[in-house]
């Protein structure tokens, strides 16, 4: 359990920031200044270490009461005709407070990351997948296939956490296992062996990928093809990874939907999740979606049990109305279709809202700068830093209890958003 | 302030009390003595009215990553049942995999006030703990999930003594706050991931040598010997494969005379006789359970239509996966811990074989002898949603109804069936037994299901009525913890129920050894697995009630 030592040291702190929940971090904490020492990486340490300047909400660029500011939301709220809650880059209590005065409000609701989680979620709607969580890659991986996404990147500790473990529950040899990139290279060594075995990366442009994905699923799956060579892929080489995967004995498939940034890149998510599918009518094999950062997975989670969809709904008409289309909240800005814009980014000063016509209110971390002063902008507490909360990480199926580290006095988003629906 | 409920037909079987009229006196949310002063506040008028104890649920889910996945992969089930904001009610959506506020508001409105999620994996507690928070009225709480986890089965391999994995499991449910241990698919689920494609009563694991029967054994006396009230609660090999009655005849007479539940009885209950090669075995196996009364049941009965199945059995769940319809379905392998499965799925009346399934459910309610040794469930949502329980109500308790809806069905199943040559017909005092009192008894509550002094005032007021479906749909009155929540049916207000868990006593020496097992092998610390009670009592809505356990110790 996170706990501080008499010296003001923890121990065992979860990261919200990293999106595999890494849990091993010992932190220090002088005055209000929290300093990683130990298992930080550049994610994690930008998400502990954001120093706080904000301390006051503002209206119209005056420092004003949290009181008031609230007040000020709750008549933007009441006159508009279509108010969107978006970013949401929060914690549980965040989402579920972020719902509740979606429901009441008649808004839509939107997560900064949608356009790569709706990459993920219109497949788990159309035709499903079999996927696996984190302890099962670390244990049992032996040819992990990672398809268009630099994901280190992105997930720092990723390959240290699970792929390269000195030990694992079943006796293999953690040199034994194989990465192989298929699209972009790695930017790093971090997918590097501990004694030196490199990544094989066979790589294709973005534009490539649906096409290359789609021939090494009719290669698994027995078909013949008539091309010698896709995407600049010669069809030997996809070949011999069609028969890698089928003689492995736990593949493991991942991808950052937010990486795959092409339209209808969901087509290509879906051809590797049917591809997976495939190898398990003989073998085992598995997908592992990474995301989880800025609390997309939790807030999806919450919106999902609360109203029986993901992100993306439109209460105004007293109900969910979900559209992954019509509800994109960037859609909706971009045509106008939005007079109030609450954007709510707890985790990170730089994810600021987007550029808008639209009266935008933001609940940010202290930090956060603007081109243009939002008519009301509430410093708020970060979850797991100035209050206790809980995230999901990027499987969906483990959450981590974050800890409050310092007392800041900032607000949580809950006590803000909850604050709004009562004066609503 | 004191409430007196006058005059009602009282239905209260955990006091052997069949249809008395008396008064029931009601003071800060529990059942009292009728006041020696005679004060009352306020006074309902119950005469005529049917009054029994609020409904338990002992077996649906409510709350957990599956459950979630299915509500996720279902917009188009839920666009048909969307649910519109009221002034005391959230929106939401409803039938299949309803919203968690939904389910709440819904099993209040037919008279249920506690619902128990039966496949809680320990790494996933924690989501359907924050589910079952946001599901309003009714009491919760689940049974934690063994059995396929790589920690237990390496014990076993080990041969450890029980009183390690007695330690085990009571440090588990403790940390998951939960109220019991369900097995599901015992090592099955485990094995999938070692590419085992079935796991029959006596067929080893492939890494640990481990059989399922031999995870029963080591659960159900663990769970004997820490007194936890409710009886290992058992989903068992073979779901739905034809001929599986005999591994579940198998399972039945070799527990050893240990408590055992056996869940969603009718999905085991099948034979392999006639020309669809698949049969009825819900006769032999309601005689064996009639002859082991160390056996209970629930049925998961399944009724007709579009439903979703969620099941910890990722081993038969990709087995199944043709059936999906829609043709979309979910596996997941879980942290060396457990697994899921999502099938949406159709049961259609002119199917022989679903036609042949709803025969073989009500079989086994009607052969059963034993109410408090059955209980009534549709598996919610694998056999039908949960707020189908009226109709199957009528079904049990109404013999000229069955047998109306059954001369509808697959004329080949009717044929294969002995259903309509079958008598019985519940009572109102049955249908509270296995509704309340038995499964109050069976879950562990002991202030829930009955209406004695000193109960939780949970209580449910029906107009009798023939027809039992409309009885049973819309409740009189429901009061939650004494708060009147439902008037003629409709719900007047929404109050948080209480999380129901057992605290088994065990050797915190195990902690040791689990530190340095979490360190090295899983992917989050011992410390933050823990569910701690300030995260069940939460934002303030959530309350622990800690369920007294049975005189446990070595058999």
């Amino acid at each position: 359990m996170t706990e501080r030592n008499e010296a003001g040291v923890w121990q065992e702190v979860p990261s919200p920031f990293c999106g595999i929940a890494s849990d091993d971090l010992t932190i220090s904490v002088n005055d209000q200044q929290v300093t990683v020492i130990e298992n930080g990486d550049p994610i994690t340490v930008k998400g502990f270490e954001t120093p706080i300047t904000d301390t006051v909400p503002r209206v119209d660029g005056q420092e004003t009461s949290l009181a008031n500011a609230v007040q000020r939301i709750a008549e933007l709220m009441r006159d508009s005709q279509q108010t969107v809650i978006s970013g949401l880059g929060t914690d549980l209590n965040g989402a579920r407070s972020a719902m509740a005065l979606a429901d009441k409000g008649r808004a839509t609701v939107d997560h900064m990351n949608s356009a790569g989680a709706f990459r993920n979620f219109l497949v788990l709607q159309d035709t499903g997948w079999m996927n696996t969580t984190l302890a099962e890659v670390k244990n049992r991986v032996d040819l992990l296939l990672v398809v268009g996404s630099d994901i280190e990147s992105a997930y720092p500790r990723f390959y240290e956490r699970m792929v390269w473990p000195q030990e694992t529950l079943f006796s293999q040899d953690i040199e034994s296992r194989d990465v192989i990139y298929l699209g972009k290279a790695p930017s790093g060594d971090a997918s590097t062996s501990p004694k030196g075995k490199k990544a094989q990366v066979i790589p294709c442009d973005d534009a490539d990928l649906p096409e290359v994905m789609s021939v090494l699923r009719a290669l698994i799956a027995g078909r013949a093809l008539q091309a010698d060579q896709v995407g600049g892929i010669a069809i030997s080489v996809l070949s011999d990874l069609a028969e890698q995967l089928k003689a492995a004995k736990y593949s493991v498939v991942t991808w950052s939907a937010a990486m795959l940034d092409f339209d209808h890149a969901e087509a290509t998510v879906q051809t590797l999740c049917e591809m997976v599918k495939d190898l398990n009518v003989q073998t085992r094999s598995s997908g592992l979606p990474l995301g989880g950062k800025e609390g997309d997975t939790s807030v999806n989670q919450v919106a999902a049990w609360q109203s029986g969809y993901p992100m993306r709904s439109n209460f105004n008409r007293g109900y969910p109305d979900y559209d992954p289309y019509l509800s994109d909240s960037l859609r909706m800005l971009a045509d106008d279709e939005v007079d109030t814009l609450i954007w709510v980014s707890s985790f990170d000063i730089d994810r600021t809202p987007p550029k808008t016509d639209a009266t935008t209110v933001v609940l940010g971390r202290s930090g956060m700068t603007f081109d243009q002063e939002p008519a009301v902008f509430i410093p708020v507490g970060t979850p797991g830093i100035d209050h206790a909360g809980r995230a999901f990480r990027t499987d969906s199926v483990v959450s981590i209890p974050l800890r409050q580290l310092r007392d800041s006095g900032l607000p949580s988003t809950f006590e803000v958003l909850s604050a709004v629906e009562q004066a609503l | 302030m004191l409430m007196k409920l006058t005059g009602g037909r009282i239905v209260d079987p955990a006091h052997g009390v069949n249809d008395e009229v008396r008064d029931i006196f009601v003071k800060d949310g529990r059942i009292v003595a009728e006041p020696t002063d005679g004060k009352i506040d306020q006074e309902i008028n119950l005469r005529g009215k049917v009054v029994m104890a609020g409904a338990i649920d002992m077996h649906t889910h409510i709350g957990g990553g599956k459950v979630n996945i299915a509500r996720t992969m279902l917009p188009e089930d839920h666009a048909a049942d969307v649910v519109a904001r009221t002034e005391l009610m959230r929106s939401g959506c409803g039938h299949a995999a309803p919203s968690t506020l939904t389910a709440g508001y819904r099993y209040a409105e037919m008279g249920y006030t506690a619902g128990f999620e039966p496949a809680i994996l320990p790494i996933n507690a924690r989501q359907a703990h924050m589910e079952m928070h946001d599901t309003p009225i009714i009491d919760k709480g689940g049974y934690v999930m063994l059995g396929s986890d790589d920690y237990l089965l390496r014990m076993m391999a080990a041969n450890d003594d029980q009183e390690s994995i007695n330690n085990y499991v009571a440090w588990t449910i403790t940390h998951s706050q939960a109220i019991g241990v369900k097995v599901v698919n015992p090592g099955g689920i485990n094995a999938f991931k070692f590419n085992q494609r079935k796991l029959d009563l006596d067929e080893k694991n492939s890494f640990y040598g481990v059989t399922p029967r031999e995870i029963l054994l080591r659960l159900a006396r663990a769970v004997k010997e820490l007194g936890i009230p409710h009886p290992l609660h058992v989903h068992g090999c073979n779901l739905g494969v034809p001929g599986n009655m005999n591994t579940t005849l198998d399972t039945i007479t070799g527990i050893d005379g240990l408590p055992m539940h056996m869940t969603h009885i009718q999905f085991h209950s099948y034979g392999t006789e006639g020309d669809f090669k698949f049969s009825s075995g819900a006769a032999e196996i309601a005689e064996a359970i009639n002859s082991n009364k160390n056996i209970t049941v629930d049925v998961g009965q399944i009724l007709f239509g579009q439903t979703v199945t969620a099941s910890g059995d990722s081993m038969m769940q990709h087995a199944a996966h043709s059936h999906a319809h829609p043709n979309k379905w979910v596996t997941m392998d879980i942290e060396c811990d457990a697994g899921c499965g999502v099938l949406p799925f159709k049961y259609k009346d002119q199917s022989y074989v679903n036609a042949l399934q709803w025969m073989i459910g009500l079989e086994t309610f009607l052969l059963v002898e034993d109410p408090w040794r059955i209980f009534l469930t549709t598996d919610h949502p694998n056999g039908a949603p949960f707020t189908s329980y009226p109709h199957l109500i009528r079904l049990l308790m109404d013999k000229s109804f069955r047998n109306d809806v059954l001369s509808e069905l697959h004329p080949e199943a009717q044929k294969a069936s002995r259903l309509a040559s079958i008598d019985r017909e519940y009572s109102l005092y049955e249908i509270a037994i296995m509704t309340r009192a038995g499964a109050a008894k069976l879950v562990g509550l002991a202030d829930r299901g009955h209406l004695g002094v000193g109960g939780a005032a949970d209580i449910t007021v029906y107009t009798d009525d023939s027809d039992r479906e409309k009885m049973f749909s819309k409740p009189d009155y429901v009061f939650k913890d004494g708060k009147m929540v439902v008037e003629n049916g409709d719900l007047i207000d929404v109050t948080w129920g209480t999380t129901h868990v057992v605290k088994p006593e065990y050797d915190n020496s195990i902690e040791k050894e689990l530190k340095g097992y979490f360190d090295k092998y899983l992917t989050m610390k011992m410390g933050n697995f823990k569910i701690s009670d300030d995260e069940i009592v939460d934002d303030g809505r959530g309350s622990l009630t800690i369920q007294p356990l049975h005189k446990g110790g070595p058999i």
